[in-house]
């Protein structure tokens, strides 16, 4: 299976002497559906940031799609779901105008979007559910909507990487589940690779080809049906440290 | 009042800032980068003083001095690994400094020097208005040109970083666009007060508006109308039309809120 993703004997800190990944060796093929979990501070941005080339590795080499992904060329063609949303200020940002900023790489950077980008923004929304309330303030929806909005953001780039950096902060329990069933099904119709990233497996679990548990150096990596009962809270004391 | 030019010189110049500023501050109060445009301001401050020193045009120095340390803020940010607000302080401070110095060294601590902190709209020239329409025109085509890549950093700046939008570059027009405001708006409501046209009528309009392109011509609407009110109250009480200009934004700001909380939009 050609990989998205690889991470190769990977060490890392952000201060000469710092470990804060350590020996870290991940490989997500094309297509996948991958889970990430880890205690807070056991690494897992880290590991986000260093998969998606925004930091170099210490030691080792991280690859997208075959390419050093600190250079990689095709960066179009990653979305990226942020921990926390930094949309703030006093504008009431509909649905729309936020995940037609999901054309900006790939439309162009000046000018209007081209009808094919208002096209495909208008995809997004719908196969997230929101295309009735395309036209709505974002801060007027619920937490759950509001992270539906930032997918189809992502989508609406038409992304063979999404990337979500801990999805379901400030989300309740049934959005969880919701958002879970959503990417199911986008990794269904779309073959999009998705790497999940969060404090706890969660509703994903349900879903994903694959769990991976971080602290600091990879300490499970395989099925769900694999990972010992009690790990399935990645920062229960018994997870392996 | 429109039949004395020098009120419909200070209108023509106060109509084009009034557009071009709340049009730039709009991107810095979605950031939450509202004081960049004060900060940038005293840079001004030291080109004012560097010009009155050499004997050259004061608003030329001041431009030149907005957009280089608009940029260095904007570089700090990006290689200096210093914070945004600490950088912005370190350009601040600096410049006033600077601005000290040099007026002192020039001994311009007088009515010159006045006229740029606390603007001179009513003194303003053919010649100034056609500079000052000149670099708004220039100033609003860009911001129309770059408005969706400048929204979209708003809305998910590390999104596009990811997605290799050039986020750095992006940032460097930005603050290239709020020098040239800066510089623009010295005139008519001065270094002083020149933060509070970018910033005020952007918070006015957020208070009402339904989307983030209706929330931008709203504050531009807002600047417009705050300026030609600030320089008609100014011409009838006689007061400083500076002054006038932001207590309008700020009354704008009131009555916008008002209405917000009544049709339920207000946060």
């Amino acid at each position: 299976m050609p990989l998205a993703a690889q991470l190769d004997d990977v060490s890392f800190g952000y201060r000469p002497g710092q470990r804060v990944l350590e020996d870290v060796t991940l490989r997500i093929g094309e297509g996948e559906f991958v889970a990430v979990a880890g205690p807070n501070g056991g690494g897992k941005t880290t590991l986000v940031r260093l998969v998606l080339g925004l930091e170099r590795p210490t030691e080792g080499k991280a690859l997208l799609f075959g390419e050093p992904a600190h250079r990689f060329s095709r960066r179009r063609t990653l979305g990226y779901l942020a921990q926390r949303s930094e949309l703030g200020g006093d504008a009431p940002t509909t649905v729309r105008e936020v995940v037609s900023a999901g054309r900006l790489a790939a439309g162009g950077l000046i000018g209007p979007l081209r009808r094919r980008d208002r096209e495909l923004v208008a995809e997004a929304i719908d196969r997230v559910g929101l295309s009735e309330s395309a036209d709505l303030p974002l801060r007027t929806l619920s937490g759950g909507m509001q992270q539906r909005a930032f997918i189809a953001k992502a989508l609406a780039g038409e992304p063979s990487l999404l990337v979500l950096d801990e999805p379901t902060t400030g989300v309740d329990a049934e959005s969880q589940d919701s958002l879970a069933a959503l990417l199911d099904r986008l990794h269904s119709e779309l073959g999009v690779t998705i790497l999940y990233v969060s404090h706890e497996f969660g509703a994903v679990e349900r879903f994903v080809q694959r769990l991976v548990l971080v602290r600091r150096t990879i300490v499970f990596d395989g099925s769900p049906g694999e990972l010992p009962g009690l790990w399935h809270d990645p920062s229960h004391s018994h997870a392996p440290v | 009042m429109l039949r004395y030019e020098f009120m419909r010189l200070a209108l023509a110049a106060g109509a084009v800032v009034g557009v071009l500023a709340p049009a730039v501050g709009f991107f810095l109060v979605q950031r939450r980068q509202s004081l960049i445009g004060d900060g940038i301001g005293h840079v001004a401050f030291a080109g004012v003083a560097l010009g009155i020193l050499l004997d050259v045009s004061p608003i030329l120095t001041a431009l030149v001095a907005a957009v280089l340390g608009g940029v260095v803020v904007e570089l700090l940010r990006m290689y200096g690994g210093t914070a945004g607000d600490q950088a912005l302080a370190l350009v601040f401070y600096t410049g006033i400094a600077l601005g000290v110095v040099l007026v002192s060294s020039a001994g311009a601590l007088n009515a010159d020097l006045f006229q740029y902190l606390f603007g001179s709209i009513l003194t303003v020239t053919r010649t100034d208005l056609a500079v000052t329409a000149l670099l708004g025109a220039v100033g609003l085509t860009t911001v129309v040109l770059l408005y969706r890549a400048l929204a979209g950093v708003v809305i998910d700046e590390q999104g596009a970083r990811v997605a290799g939008v050039p986020i750095g570059s992006l940032n460097v027009a930005l603050s290239a666009l709020v020098a040239v405001t800066v510089a623009l708006s010295m005139r008519v409501v001065g270094i002083l007060l020149v933060a509070a046209l970018m910033v005020l009528p952007v918070s006015a309009a957020g208070r009402i508006a339904w989307s983030m392109r209706s929330a931008l011509v709203l504050a531009m609407a807002i600047g417009l109308g705050s300026a030609l009110a600030g320089l008609a109250i100014a011409y009838y009480a006689d007061l400083p039309p500076g002054g006038t200009i932001v207590l309008a934004a700020a009354a704008a700001f009131g009555a916008c809120s008002l209405a917000g909380s009544v049709s339920g939009r207000s946060r």
